[in-house]
């Protein structure tokens, strides 16, 4: 069991900087996220998109910006728990207890959701025949390739992980690459080393095909996919992999007990806390009137937050506000103390 | 202004008044019409607001860039008049424009 003062759920830039906002205050805190990286939707969805409205940085990228939070937030040190999710919460005297998909148990005063719109997930085939096949020869990624040796594998997909798994299978698996359109979005090179693959034999390229249905009993014999235009196929497959990227979905956080409005958490301009004491919310997950979902809102969101944490984390002492050109404890803490 | 027309998938038919310059994805989501969730806000960046653009008006639309086209790929069931609303922004030439949405989002 990891006992700490604040919980953060979700690492996007919201997250990260509430950590530094607890940490100037003297809080530790651990960041729980769904995904295998660091950065939520500004590293998953636009990594190399330009932002313009991050105060004081005239331009930066998903990226970039991630990057500059996590140099920010290293004196504190703050524990990354990656590909878990935080599926149940309980009271403990004045704590809560957290329990993640991977079975880590916390113990805190205090959580902050700072979840975006939930946890990324993968998007599905919607044939209703894949879920029956979910993890017994349908699958969202692939974790040891060496399972499809001498396989036939149809891969579904446009982007870089359907092009480059089509590519590292199809040395030793018999490989369909399937798409809806004839243009990949994944990286030029990859494509056109798909296509040189297609045109030497060892890999099969069907567009503009979807899926349609699959076919099997206790285990998958093949697949149907078509055309827009109604033009069918069927195709001998052992195993089916999908990778249409990720999408959000609010998942356990609603089981909480918490009010919730359009996939969002009322919450108390003061501090940011949700219906429940000791849990609150920031960043595009909550809700208020005025609320605007920009990041530079929930930076603001998370620097409240952490001040009411400060209360239920440390009842007996007070908290007195400071600021970090003057303070030589936040400047111990920072790192950054000089000589008198 | 111009007036939209939102055709659910159970064809419950919602028609709005919505102001030059918004998207069609925000005409949907402040007239609290079901159908379109939006989940990243309108950065073109999840492929949640997808619609069927009604045949007629399909190339009267400002044709869709690369990052939708992308992005598309992601959407439910796609098919050759689909879009992200919150690509597509109104204008009086949008004036009657009908749109439908798909049966998820995802």
């Amino acid at each position: 069991m990891i006992k700490t003062d604040a919980l953060v759920i979700g690492a996007g830039p919201v997250g990260l900087f509430a950590v530094q906002q607890l940490g100037l205050i003297g809080l530790k805190a651990e960041l729980v996220d769904n995904l295998d990286k660091i950065g939520g939707q500004c590293i998953e969805l636009y990594p190399d998109k330009p932002i313009y409205d991050i105060p004081a940085l005239p331009e930066c990228t998903g990226e970039s910006l991630t990057n500059n939070l996590l140099e920010q937030i290293k004196p504190f040190k703050p524990n990354f728990h990656l590909n878990e999710r935080v599926q149940e919460i309980s009271k403990e005297n004045n704590n809560w207890k957290i329990v993640t998909s991977g079975k880590k148990i916390f113990l805190a005063p205090n959580i902050i959701i700072a979840a975006g719109v939930g946890s990324f997930e993968p998007r599905k085939f919607l044939v209703k025949e894949a879920e029956k096949f979910e993890n017994n020869g349908v699958f969202y990624s692939i974790k040891d390739k060496t399972y499809f040796k001498n396989k036939k594998v149809c891969i579904f997909g446009g982007g870089d992980s359907a092009l480059d798994w089509a590519i590292e299978l199809s040395k030793f698996s018999e490989v369909t690459l399937v798409h809806r359109r004839e243009e990949f979005r994944g990286a030029e090179h990859s494509a056109s080393v798909a296509r040189e693959l297609e045109k030497e034999g060892k890999l099969k390229i069907k567009t503009p095909f979807q899926i349609k249905s699959i076919e099997g009993d206790k285990k998958i014999s093949g697949i149907t996919i078509s055309t827009e235009d109604g033009k069918i196929e069927k195709i001998d497959t052992d195993y089916v992999l999908g990778f249409f990227g990720l999408i959000m979905k609010l998942g356990p956080i609603a089981e909480w007990g918490l009010n919730i409005e359009k996939k969002t958490i009322p919450v108390n301009t003061e501090n940011f806390q949700t219906n429940k004491e000791g849990i609150f919310a920031i960043g595009d997950i909550c809700t208020y009137p005025g609320k605007l979902k920009l990041i530079l809102s929930g930076f603001h969101e998370g620097a409240l937050a952490a001040r009411a944490c400060f209360k239920l984390a440390r009842p007996n002492e007070k908290y007195r506000f400071e600021f970090t050109t003057t303070s030589k404890k936040m400047q111990e803490r920072l790192g950054v103390k000089k000589g008198d | 202004m111009p007036k939209i027309t939102y055709i659910e998938h159970n064809e419950k038919t919602h028609t709005v008044d919505v102001p030059n310059d918004l998207t069609v994805m925000e005409g949907a989501v402040q007239n609290n019409i079901p159908g379109i969730d939006a989940d990243c806000g309108g950065a073109c960046a999840c492929a949640t607001c997808h619609v069927y653009v009604d045949e007629k008006w399909f190339d009267k639309i400002e044709k869709k860039g690369d990052a939708e086209q992308d992005m598309l790929d992601m959407a439910f069931e796609p098919n050759k008049f689909s879009r992200l609303s919150c690509q597509i922004s109104i204008s009086d030439e949008l004036d009657g424009l009908v749109v439908k949405m798909p049966s998820k989002q995802a």
